[in-house]
């Protein structure tokens, strides 16, 4: 377990290199000058190239790389070129509000997709079934500002249960978003909802047929003793892998459901970096995520070994 | 007196299809006392396991018992409600079935596995049920309960979870056990502890055990009372020496006859396969449905379906015409025209010191200095084959035999040794042979469902080795591949069949058909028919022996199946953990002396003939890791001839015992045929004289 943790880290630590080096190209690729986008378009070429040779611009790109990623694993991650402030506290600030937004998503579309997922395997082909599988796959389908935009006519213009607009103040507490939370919350549940309702409904239905519940069956253990302790302790480890990998998703995958609402989240953030050309902000919030992904990766692998017998003792 | 537990009358079960309702068992009954061991025996498709789900009404949710009584004592199992059933189950009833790696549950340890059956039927509390759980995991005869009982299913092998899954069954106490083909997955010597171990268990509990096998031998061993199951219906029953005495059914006898023989080999017989197939349950005859397969048919067999009469003390029969089948003699098999002395062929393959080592994965290697752990697949195995002759390849599963196969056919590259085919040295890895070479060597798998692609009509598979290897014109490849599918014994139509419209053993057929294409002087069968029924098994040895004959192709057959072994090898080499230990011609190396392993896997053989006597030599545990081999003779942990230090400490010698045939022992070899006198087969006084 130790040797596969160690292995598992060192590739994170390759790929997060290896997306730094993309990140940093890409953003090199940006259309326009970063002087000429900070100055605007009447500074004079003088003023333009004070300010380039200012910011480093001038210097080859691996030193310009260099000087980017150092600071960076030092925990300077430069300074917004709009705000002219620090980027770590603003891309910190946001991933916290992104991260409320992710765990009450998660309260609410985990535990409803398993036990959807499995009502939806007992009564497989069913009515049940068919509804639950249907319905959940139209959710999955549809867009989130298709879904967004229709919360927000029913349930917050029609029937005005909640606030249709979300752009709270980003250092808002918990407790003082959560009202603002709901609906976003909702939204990306209908999406999550749909695929762990089936990736349950497929991993029961695999335990289902498998010898050890007939076994169980004919052991006349109580019903709910077999689907407890026997179906799901071993079906829902699939959806285990799920719900992690979904994690990197919520925290930074949420671009378009935090426009529709207008939550400062980090999507928000990248597109705001993006469209006001603002690179270290961008390259930045791209790190985060590149990293958050591989965290919620390993957690994934390590939540399936520590629940897997077969991984966690070995032979 | 014992007493009557199981009464199960005229079931017929009912499975609903696309095809309308399917009788699948018809008409059946069968009464089990306490203490009784009754076996029921059939082939695939007979109804089996159907008839075993329906007495516990288990049945798949199309299947319905149709019509029938169902009493366990004095309950009538027809009037009790899901619920009820749910307390009959695993108190009253209990069951094991075939495979135990599946039928244990992967994330829960076993003792809890054994201790909440308890706390549900016999209402123990917490500490009791886990007391209990060690006690039962005593009466297995688990070596360590305690460590066990912590243990989860991957650690343990298929012999201990088989135990394991015995130990839930018989915790209850149950009235009625019902074990479904509860040794086919596993080794024979495994098996052969297993099948003692439910014989002692059934002295001590008075159970009433239905036992479930497509196997003879094994029914033989250990059951009292024998029911012959065909297409859904009783054909004979009777105690056991009734049934194997007598053999009052022609498919009674005809299973008897697919049954290779230890004693005699393809030189001297040919098996006696059952032509044609078991009928489906929408396509029976009208009469008696074994009368479209029987030799002995005639025109009444065909017009009114037999009813099962009892002829004496308790022994029915199906048979109109049983009479006639008294005066029919015994006829096993038949024996084959005076076979032409092959003398010595030319060399065809020679394989020298092969060594195959995997490297562990996964291990420490990158942080501790140790010696990188290998598992020792194949260490130092040596064969000679001639023209038009068959090795044999034995040993329990682990042994490294089909490691070695692979090695020789070029798919794991072997580590050290060399590999000569008529005289040429190969490259180890397939993908270096040449053209030639690779339709000189063809290979028949275990699994003809996995080998063959299932997008393919058969006739392309046996075309495409045709004209990859032997650059044949479109109109030549179809003429060979409807000669080949004649040769073996498919009609020509199946050339357009796709896999899953043929039977297991018509795909094993397209599968050697294929091999056959390339027309390879040397042939590598790896267990081709340990997946098939007996019958069907004994058409596919005799199909081999014939295309053998005609071709002159050698065969490198590998099986755990000692008699399938003994029937078609002309030479046998026996292994165990990755080396040889005893090698000689199929006549020498089944009678004294044999190595002290061979000898445990002779005796441990299940052989469908009362006569013969053998005596229970049993290997204790199970084969060690190919990681750590143990010193001296790798044999000592589980020999039961073991004479001392000498085996732990040095590696025996090779002696030869005349005309070739050579055992790996430190005993000297006049002193094993001195210990094993007669040999384990002769016939004499077997359970039939008990």
């Amino acid at each position: 377990m130790t040797y596969f943790l160690l292995r598992r880290i060192g590739f994170i630590l390759i790929t997060l290199i290896l997306a730094s080096i993309i990140i940093f190209s890409i953003t090199q690729l940006l259309p326009g000058d970063v002087a000429r986008v900070i100055l605007g378009q009447f500074a004079t070429e003088r003023a333009i190239e004070n300010l380039r040779e200012e910011l480093g611009l001038n210097r080859p790109l691996h030193v310009q790389y260099l000087h980017w990623a150092g600071g960076f694993v030092r925990g300077d991650w430069g300074n917004s070129l709009i705000s002219r402030t620090p980027v770590r506290p603003i891309v910190m600030q946001r991933l916290g509000n992104s991260a409320m937004l992710a765990g009450l998503a998660l309260l609410i579309y985990v535990p409803l997709g398993i036990i959807l997922g499995v009502i939806a395997a007992l009564k497989k082909d069913k009515l049940p079934d068919q509804l639950i599988t249907g319905v959940s796959m139209a959710f999955v389908g549809l867009p989130e500002f298709v879904t967004g935009l229709l919360l927000i006519t029913f349930l917050a213009i029609g029937l005005e249960w909640f606030p249709a607009n979300s752009s709270i103040n980003p250092d808002s507490t918990f407790r003082q978003a959560f009202p603002y939370l709901i609906l976003p919350a909702i939204t990306v549940s209908l999406t999550g909802l749909g695929y762990i309702a089936r990736m349950t409904r497929s991993g029961t239905i695999d335990v289902l047929k498998t010898d050890y519940i007939r076994a169980a069956d004919l052991k006349g253990l109580p019903a709910s003793q077999v689907l407890f302790k026997h179906v799901l302790r071993n079906s829902l480890l699939p959806t285990v892998t799920v719900v992690a990998m979904g994690i990197g998703w919520l925290l930074g995958g949420l671009i378009v459901t935090e426009a529709v609402y207008g939550y400062p989240g980090l999507g928000r953030l990248i597109v705001y970096s993006i469209q006001r050309q603002d690179l270290p902000l961008l390259q930045a919030c791209s790190m985060i995520i590149v990293a958050i992904y591989s965290i919620s990766n390993l957690a994934a692998d390590i939540t399936y070994g520590l629940l897997n017998p077969r991984i966690r003792v070995g032979n | 007196m014992p007493k009557k537990v199981l009464d199960a009358r005229n079931i017929t079960v009912t499975y609903k299809t696309e095809k309308g309702p399917l009788d699948t068992v018809r008409d059946v009954s069968l009464k089990i006392c306490s203490g009784e061991i009754y076996g029921l025996v059939g082939e695939s498709g007979s109804g089996k396991s159907t008839l075993a789900r329906a007495i516990v009404r288990y049945l798949p949710e199309n299947g319905y018992l149709k019509s029938g009584e169902l009493e366990l004592g004095d309950t009538n199992l027809l009037s009790l409600t899901k619920a009820e059933m749910r307390r009959v189950w695993g108190g009253r009833i209990t069951m094991v079935h075939q495979d135990p790696n599946a039928a244990i549950n992967p994330s829960v340890m076993i003792g809890e596995q054994i201790a909440e059956v308890v706390r549900t039927h016999l209402h123990l509390s917490k500490q009791e049920a886990k007391d209990k759980a060690l006690e039962m995991l005593t009466k297995v005869r688990m070596a360590d309960p305690e460590e066990v009982a912590r243990r989860y299913a991957h650690q343990l092998s298929g012999g201990m979870l088989q135990r394991v899954l015995i130990a839930i069954a018989m915790a209850t106490n149950p009235e009625l056990l019902i074990l479904d083909e509860p040794t086919t997955a596993l080794d024979v010597t495994t098996e052969a502890v297993i099948l003692d171990l439910i014989g002692d268990l059934m002295r001590e509990y008075d159970t009433a055990v239905l036992y479930i096998t497509h196997n003879l031998g094994v029914v033989a061993r250990v059951c009292n009372r024998v029911g012959v199951l065909y297409a859904g219906e009783i054909m004979e029953e009777g105690s056991i020496g009734q049934v194997f005495k007598n053999k009052l059914h022609p498919y009674t006898r005809g299973l008897l006859g697919c049954v290779p023989r230890v004693d005699v080999n393809k030189k001297d017989i040919s098996l006696k396969a059952i032509p044609g197939f078991i009928p489906r349950p929408d396509q029976l005859p009208p009469g008696c449905v074994f009368a479209p397969r029987c030799e002995l048919v005639e025109e009444a067999c065909r017009e009114a379906r037999p009813a099962l009469k009892d002829i004496e003390n308790g022994h029915l029969t199906a048979c109109r015409r049983y009479e006639a089948l008294k005066g029919y003699g015994d006829v096993i098999a038949d024996t084959r025209e005076a076979h032409e002395e092959a003398g010595y062929g030319e060399l065809v393959l020679e394989a020298r010191n092969i060594k195959k080592y995997f490297p562990v994965p996964g291990g420490m290697a990158l942080f501790s200095k140790s010696k990188k752990q290998e598992v020792k697949a194949v260490d130092d195995i040596s064969v000679r084959m001639r023209h038009s002759f068959t090795m044999g390849i034995v040993g329990e599963s682990g042994c490294g035999k089909t490691t070695f196969a692979r090695c020789i056919m070029g798919l794991e590259e072997a580590t050290s040794g060399e590999i000569e085919l008529e005289g040429e040295l190969l490259p180890y890895s397939v993908a270096k042979r040449t053209r030639d070479t690779l339709r000189k060597m063809q290979m028949v798998f275990q699994n003809p469902d996995a080998s063959l692609n299932p997008q393919h009509p058969a006739g392309e598979a046996v075309a495409r080795p045709l004209v990859l290897l032997r650059n044949l014109n479109k109109n030549a490849v179809q003429e060979r591949v409807k000669e080949l599918f004649e040769a073996v014994n498919l009609p020509e139509d199946y050339i357009y069949r796709l896999p899953h419209e043929l039977s297991g053993g018509e795909k094993q057929r397209v599968a050697i058909a294929r091999a056959f294409a390339a027309d390879p002087t040397l042939m590598i069968c790896d267990e081709p028919i340990s997946s098939l029924d007996v019958s069907v098994q004994a058409a596919l040895m005799n199909l081999l022996v014939d295309l053998q004959e005609s071709k002159g192709t050698s065969y490198l057959f590998i099986s755990h199946d000692l008699a399938a072994v003994r029937h078609l090898s002309d030479w046998i080499a026996v292994v165990y953990l990755g080396r040889l230990w005893e090698i000689g011609s199929a006549e020498d190396v089944f009678v004294p002396p044999y190595h002290p392993y061979t000898e445990a896997l002779l005796s441990a053989l299940p052989i469908p003939d009362l006569d013969v006597k053998q005596e229970s030599i049993r290997l204790k545990g199970s084969v060690p890791s190919a990681m750590n081999i143990p010193s001296g003779c790798r044999f000592h942990t589980r020999c039961p001839r073991k004479i001392g230090e000498i085996c732990e400490k040095e590696e025996p010698p090779w002696q030869d015992t005349g005309y070739y045939h050579q055992i790996c022992c430190h005993i000297p070899a006049a002193e094993l045929q001195a210990l094993q006198g007669e040999g384990l087969l002769k016939k004499g006084e077997g359970r039939a004289a008990q």
